[in-house]
């Protein structure tokens, strides 16, 4: 997939009448993809498509739940929201509104491993996205009155998100006790009681810390040229000074030294089981090839109908009503490989758990048949070319894996990486990684589903 | 504040007039199956979209989940093929099929590389699925017992007790009033003779719209189309279905739910597709609550209280008149604030219009995102898939901006007078104890 070696185009910029912006000096290129780095630091990385007269611009900051302090839950999610307040120059919620009048989408999103801004415009508007987001990585105002209201907006966000969804509880506490050190452990959206304790200082010296232009990387993907979003960038971003981004003191996750069980009741109906192991990430490999290989494993499982967990837990055994299969290579500190299934009607979560432990045992003492190796690289293949459908897609790729501290160059090369795993590496994963004396299982036991006067 | 940003309007209002919007081919299999396909050459992948009109508007009153349980066992079994075959088979190619059923139709989705043999191949499966499903028994009892579940997760969730409650209300005596995945003892009395019936009668050539968006030339089209449809009886378009009968007088409904947040659902019957009231009615809801953060009810609600995470209206535009909704979710002890101000924001809306300002900022963001509606061949395969079902016109995408273009002030206070009264709203708030 990947066409050439980078190719080192020095590229030089002037700018009439622009005397203090500094313009980028190299600039690196690998097929449609063109990357280069402001003096203050500020990565800017274009993709071309040229299907439709639009642009996806996205701004996306090394900052996220996995950074935060004990106590601090939440606050980059808080963050983002206060984002659309203001700044020295536009009023509360002004921002939405110049997008919209601009016949822009714009929204953002907060995750473990990054806070992303993002706008969708017509094509030859992209410097409306880039002013306002220069504007506000520069010169947020956030006053007390408006945070006060946005954050019971979050906790309502939270209440809508958690609380009332027994599953995504189940979740919460299960992270919790997967995790005991990884800031991983810790909701995205933070826990409650840090949201009720945030204060206001907390959120400016939150934003002071990591709003800068050498701690971001701005992604476009559309029907744009390079040069002239460079020439955009420095413009807009290029007078943002560089400033000093402390790196988060990294919390290793002691090994885990048995397996971990943890229960959440609430009213509900239908009983749900996760299971999770630790491995290893792209973010933080031990060795290059194991998260590949984890990948391709998922798939095995859950790449489809005829993945082995539909085929065996839903459809031969009716011991499961559905599965799931989530690992994210994409992370920036070792991870969960996690599988979650609801139980057909009349079966238990421990009936799912032994049933899926047998799938797991059996990956352990056989090798994938080459058959089934070649559907998932199929699969993997052509869903390579559907993403391609999504430039919102394409640029959230590029943007996760610079984020992360990967590099965007490992998007064209992830397709191969991936058709190069054999079955002896899925074999040797499973086997490290799918231990049953090492994993935590989270389970979801209904109680009454009555409301509360009853 | 804002003037410090008006130049960037003024320049940029219109620029992207002279790009084409795509080319819609249009015609119809032998045996008289409409097809509408778009070439796209940039990416090579073929998207299709199937409807017919066989969604759960179509079943029987004792029968609800008929629709949904023939849609999604037709992939489980046809007389060539297992179900565990077909899923092998497609998958082996990266081939991705999908189906779902709504009210109005239900669909099936196919997307495949634009390598021939591998085109072929997938059609060819979905043709026999289409046209020769099987329904076994053991996935029959299986499927079901699958629905079944989903319909008690559904219970656990205060936002699918609200809907399912809205609908009911809204709709009561309409076929719409059921949930597409039915209720327990509709699922529980659907039997192989009932999906066979509901398959021959609505599963036809003349009951489906054909949507194709991709790699392939107009001949290859013409063949991918007579592959998925070609094996399909004529047959007949289904039958009219009744108009939606107006609400006489308000209906509130409370229903007590174990939940920390209230959720509001509040409304009336809205617009229809062909609704010749679309545009004014479109435009105007964008203002009072389809665009975000910016719409009124957003404003009042969150931006200014931070009463909600979400508060927003929309008109969801059906075969007949769908629901005009107005839906928000707040903490369970300030619900009495929060639905008292969407309710004052909805008369004051009804009452006075909108103010210029926002028509003209309304249309800005309408027609200067027209390109992001079909920057894809996904969305591209859904509008063609709507044209056709629809019965739209072909120029519907040329005609989009300029029809929210012509939208006035006057036509959008008229028209929400004329079409909701925020006196007789159908009101169902799911939700705990107010300590």
């Amino acid at each position: 997939m990947r066409k050439t070696l980078h190719q080192f185009v020095p590229v030089l910029y002037v700018f009439a009448g622009l005397a203090c912006v500094s313009a980028p000096t190299e600039r690196f290129s690998a097929g449609d993809v063109h990357e280069t780095v402001l003096d203050n630091g500020l990565k800017v990385i274009v993709k071309i498509d040229t299907r439709a007269p639009i642009v996806v611009s996205q701004v996306w900051y090394k900052v996220g739940g996995s950074y935060e302090a004990t106590g601090k839950t939440g606050i980059s999610h808080v963050l983002e929201h206060m984002m659309f307040k203001g700044t020295d120059q536009l009023e509360a919620n002004e921002f939405s509104k110049v997008i919209a009048a601009n016949g822009g989408q714009e929204n953002a999103f907060t995750g473990r491993d990054y806070t992303a801004y993002f706008q969708k415009l017509e094509k030859s508007r992209l410097a409306i996205s880039f002013r306002l987001e220069a504007d506000r990585m520069r010169n947020l105002r956030m006053t007390e009155e408006e945070f006060r209201k946005e954050v019971e907006v979050v906790k309502e966000e939270r209440r809508l998100r958690t609380e009332d969804r027994p599953e995504a509880l189940v979740y919460e506490q299960f992270m919790a006790t997967a995790f005991r050190s990884s800031n991983y452990r810790n909701p995205v959206i933070g826990w409650p009681e840090d949201l009720d304790n945030l204060e206001l200082s907390d959120l400016e010296a939150w934003y002071d810390s990591f709003y800068a232009p050498n701690n971001a990387t701005v992604v476009v993907v559309g029907d744009v040229e390079p040069d002239a979003v460079f020439e955009l960038a420095t413009r807009y971003f290029g007078p943002i000074p560089r400033r000093d981004v402390t790196p988060v003191a990294a919390s290793p996750e002691p090994k885990q030294q048995g397996p971990r069980r943890v229960s959440v009741q609430k009213p509900a109906k239908v009983p749900y089981l996760l299971m999770g192991f630790h491995v290893p990430s792209l973010g933080a490999e031990n060795a290059a090839w194991e998260p590949y290989a984890l990948e391709v494993l998922a798939y095995v499982l859950d790449g489809g109908k005829s993945a082995r967990l539909p085929t065996s837990l839903v459809r031969r055994q009716r011991v499961a009503s559905s599965v799931g299969v989530s690992y994210d290579a994409v992370s920036r500190l070792p991870t969960l490989f996690i599988i979650s299934a609801n139980p057909a009607n009349g079966k238990t979560t421990e009936e799912v758990k032994t049933a899926l432990l047998d799938e797991i045992e059996r990956l352990q003492s056989e090798k994938v048949r080459e058959k089934e190796l070649e559907k998932v690289k199929a699969q993997i293949v052509a869903g390579n070319v559907f993403e391609r459908d999504s430039s919102f897609y394409q640029a959230m790729k590029i943007g996760e894996l610079e984020t992360v501290g990967l590099d965007w160059r490992l998007e064209n090369e992830l397709v191969e990486r991936l058709k190069s795993v054999t079955a002896e590496q899925v074999q040797a994963v499973a086997r490290k990684y799918l231990d049953p004396d090492a994993m935590t299982i989270g389970v979801l036991e209904p109680t009454s589903l009555t409301g509360w006067s009853g | 504040m804002l003037s410090r940003f008006a130049f960037l309007f003024l320049v940029l209002v219109y620029p992207f007039s002279a790009w084409a919007v795509p080319e819609i081919q249009h015609w119809s299999t032998v045996n008289g199956a409409r097809v509408y396909f778009v070439q796209s050459h940039q990416i090579p992948m073929v998207s299709v979209s199937l409807a017919f009109d066989a969604g759960s508007a179509r079943d029987p009153v004792d029968k609800s989940g008929l629709a949904y349980l023939a849609n999604s066992l037709m992939e489980e079994g046809t007389r060539v093929l297992s179900g565990e075959q077909i899923a092998e088979r497609l998958e082996s190619v990266g081939a991705q099929l999908n189906s779902e059923t709504g009210r109005d139709m239900s669909v099936f989705g196919l997307r495949v590389v634009s390598e021939q043999d591998v085109v072929n191949l997938a059609a060819d499966i979905l043709g026999d699925i289409l046209a020769a499903p099987a329904f076994p028994l053991d996935a029959l009892s299986r499927e079901r017992e699958r629905l079944l579940v989903r319909l008690q997760r559904q219970t656990q969730s205060p936002r699918e007790v609200a809907k399912r409650r809205f609908y009911t209300v809204l709709f009561e005596g309409h076929p719409y009033a059921g949930f597409p995945t039915g209720d327990e003892p509709g699922v529980t009395a659907v039997t192989r003779p009932d999906l066979d019936r509901f398959h021959r009668r609505f599963y036809t050539a003349a009951n489906g719209v054909v949507a194709i968006v991709g790699d392939l030339s107009r001949a290859q089209a013409k063949d991918l189309a007579a592959r998925l449809v070609g094996r399909l009886p004529r047959g007949a378009a289904a039958p009219p279905l009744p108009s939606v009968p107006a609400i006489e007088a308000p209906r509130a409904n409370f229903i007590d739910f174990p939940s920390s947040q209230s959720h509001l659902l509040m409304g009336q019957p809205g617009m229809s597709r062909a609704d010749p009231d679309y545009f004014a009615l479109y435009t105007g809801n964008h203002i009072l609550g389809g665009s975000g953060l910016i719409s009124r009810l957003a404003v009042e609600i969150r931006e200014k209280r931070g009463l909600a995470y979400s508060a927003y209206s929309s008109f969801i535009p059906m075969k007949e008149r769908g629901p005009f909704v107005v839906g928000l979710q707040t903490r369970n002890d300030q619900r009495d604030v929060a639905v008292d101000i969407a309710q004052v924001t909805l008369r004051r809306f009804v009452d006075d219009g909108p103010t210029q300002e926002e028509l003209d900022d309304a249309k800005k963001n309408i027609t200067g995102g027209f390109p992001l509606l079909i920057d894809s061949n996904r969305k591209i395969a859904g509008y063609l898939m709507h044209i056709g079902f629809y019965n739209l016109p072909l120029d519907y995408l040329h005609t989009y901006a300029s029809r929210v273009e012509s939208v006035t002030i006057d036509e959008v206070r008229k028209v929400f007078r004329r079409r909701i009264q925020p006196g007789r709203l159908v009101k169902v708030i799911v939700g705990g104890n107010k300590e």
